[in-house]
């Protein structure tokens, strides 16, 4: 599976027949799930309607781990198998995750407002999550910093291995950190299993916004796999010249 | 391999001493920066003896960081890193080598000397055999980040700003644990857990960092 992608001309020809039927699904489920989040749901007993923004953020904060897993999986592939497109999946999916970083920052935020009365506590969730964010910010500002695609993707996958190992030690060390100073009281979510009636409109939503990354990533890729051809066409006109 | 490593390190240590930057520009910059810190929060002594352990640990880890650039800049703009990969000697020991030495040369000394610098911020003298420990530990894993840090970062004109958005989030670990390994407020058990989890991060760095290292000096030769 993974040596039949390796050809790049292949790789884009699955991706055209691919990504229709992505894009498709995507409005499908996203339909599907603001339908179930703004109007089939109810309102929390406590929360009243602002649990509605849980269904933007949760999924959000989701992703923002699940990209950063599998750009770290990608960079390990690239590294042991030098896979041609490994390390252009890992760099097409930084800008992706560090956005649903932020987008889970920024609703977590708004949420925070009317629950908490609060834009912004230091708590161990929000502080590892914005310690994510800023190993995306410096994954990408890696790949700025070089010229040559090469060199920079050689670079990137360390920092985007040393960053996943770093991440549970961030995670552990900001959960102790947080217990130690201040009980985490105001920010679990007491209560019992979450109910089927959120249930549903919670997790379509996290398939959406998979599906969603899933069109966004294989387009960059797309774009990344024409940009190295039009840099190899140009260099090589130089050459003729 | 033996004098190999041993020629390395006195070379490095060498040239950390003699040139410019190293372990006594960085100590005037925990001077300069403890100036600041009454300036930017107020002369209260009350209030600056709370923060002294978290200050001198935030001093420690900005000036170990001013150094980061040194530890592979300068070898790999006249040539020396290219010389010192053709040799025999392991690329992953000769970057466990530079750091090892950028520890003995630039961290350690400042590790010793930050926890009295802290007596100008009205420091808990209890606190002070606690907070050296903790340095002394912290400072091998600030060490070895930077060699991380500074090897991915070495060919690069205009590093700059990039290393510490590298570093720095690799830093919140032994911050947290670093400064609860010096808190006073908790119970001796507490304490020590906290030095020994410190202690264990480091262990770690110590193994991530002859191969992040080196891949990343590898990247500048291919």
């Amino acid at each position: 599976m993974i040596q039949v992608l390796a050809n790049p001309n292949r790789f884009l020809k699955i991706v055209h027949a691919v990504l229709p039927i992505a894009w498709g699904l995507t409005a499908l489920t996203f339909a599907a799930g603001l339908y179930g989040a703004i109007f089939s749901s109810p309102a929390d007993y406590q929360q009243g309607e602002t649990v509605r923004i849980m269904y933007v953020h949760v999924p959000a904060a989701w992703m923002g781990l699940f990209v950063y897993v599998l750009m770290a999986i990608a960079s390990a592939v690239a590294l042991i198998f030098r896979h041609p497109l490994a390390d252009m999946a890992a760099k097409a999916a930084a800008p992706l995750g560090a956005a649903y970083c932020f987008l889970a920052l920024v609703t977590g935020s708004i949420w925070g407002k009317p629950m908490w009365g609060t834009w912004w506590v230091w708590d161990a969730r929000l502080t590892s999550m914005f310690v994510l964010m800023l190993l995306y910010l410096g994954y990408i500002a890696i790949w700025r910093s070089f010229d040559d695609p090469h060199r920079a993707a050689s670079l990137a996958r360390v920092v985007a291995l040393v960053g996943v190992i770093n991440i549970p030690i961030v995670k552990f060390s900001v959960d102790w950190w947080n217990t130690l100073h201040q009980p985490a009281s105001v920010v679990k979510m007491a209560g019992p299993a979450i109910d089927p009636s959120m249930l549903w409109p919670l997790l379509t939503m996290a398939i959406a916004y998979t599906l969603f990354f899933l069109c966004l990533h294989l387009t960059s890729m797309e774009n990344e796999i024409m940009a190295r051809k039009l840099r190899a066409a140009r260099l090589k006109a130089i050459e003729n010249r | 391999m033996k004098t190999m490593i041993f020629t390395l390190l006195r070379r490095e240590m060498q040239l950390s001493v003699r040139q410019s930057g190293g372990a006594g520009a960085a100590l005037s910059f925990i001077l300069a920066f403890l100036v600041l810190i009454p300036l930017a929060i107020g002369p209260d002594l009350a209030t600056l003896q709370r923060l002294a352990p978290g200050l001198m640990w935030l001093a420690l880890l900005l000036a170990v960081l001013l150094t980061t650039e040194r530890l592979f800049q300068p070898d790999y703009e006249d040539g020396s890193l290219d010389l010192m990969s053709l040799s025999t000697l392991p690329l992953e020991l000769m970057c466990l080598v530079k750091a090892l030495s950028h520890w003995l040369t630039v961290s350690l000394p400042l590790a010793i000397a930050a926890p009295f610098f802290g007596l100008l911020l009205a420091i808990d003298i209890v606190v002070v055999p606690q907070l050296l420990l903790a340095m002394v530990i912290g400072s091998l894993a600030l060490s070895l980040l930077a060699g991380i840090g500074g090897a991915v970062t070495g060919g690069l004109r205009r590093g700059g700003v990039l290393v510490p958005l590298l570093i720095l989030p690799l830093y919140v670990p032994v911050l947290i644990f670093g400064l609860a390994a010096s808190q006073t407020t908790l119970t001796p058990s507490g304490s020590t857990s906290a030095l020994l989890v410190l202690f264990a991060i480091t262990l770690i760095t110590l193994v991530v960092q002859p191969w992040a290292s080196a891949a990343a000096v590898r990247a500048y030769f291919r």
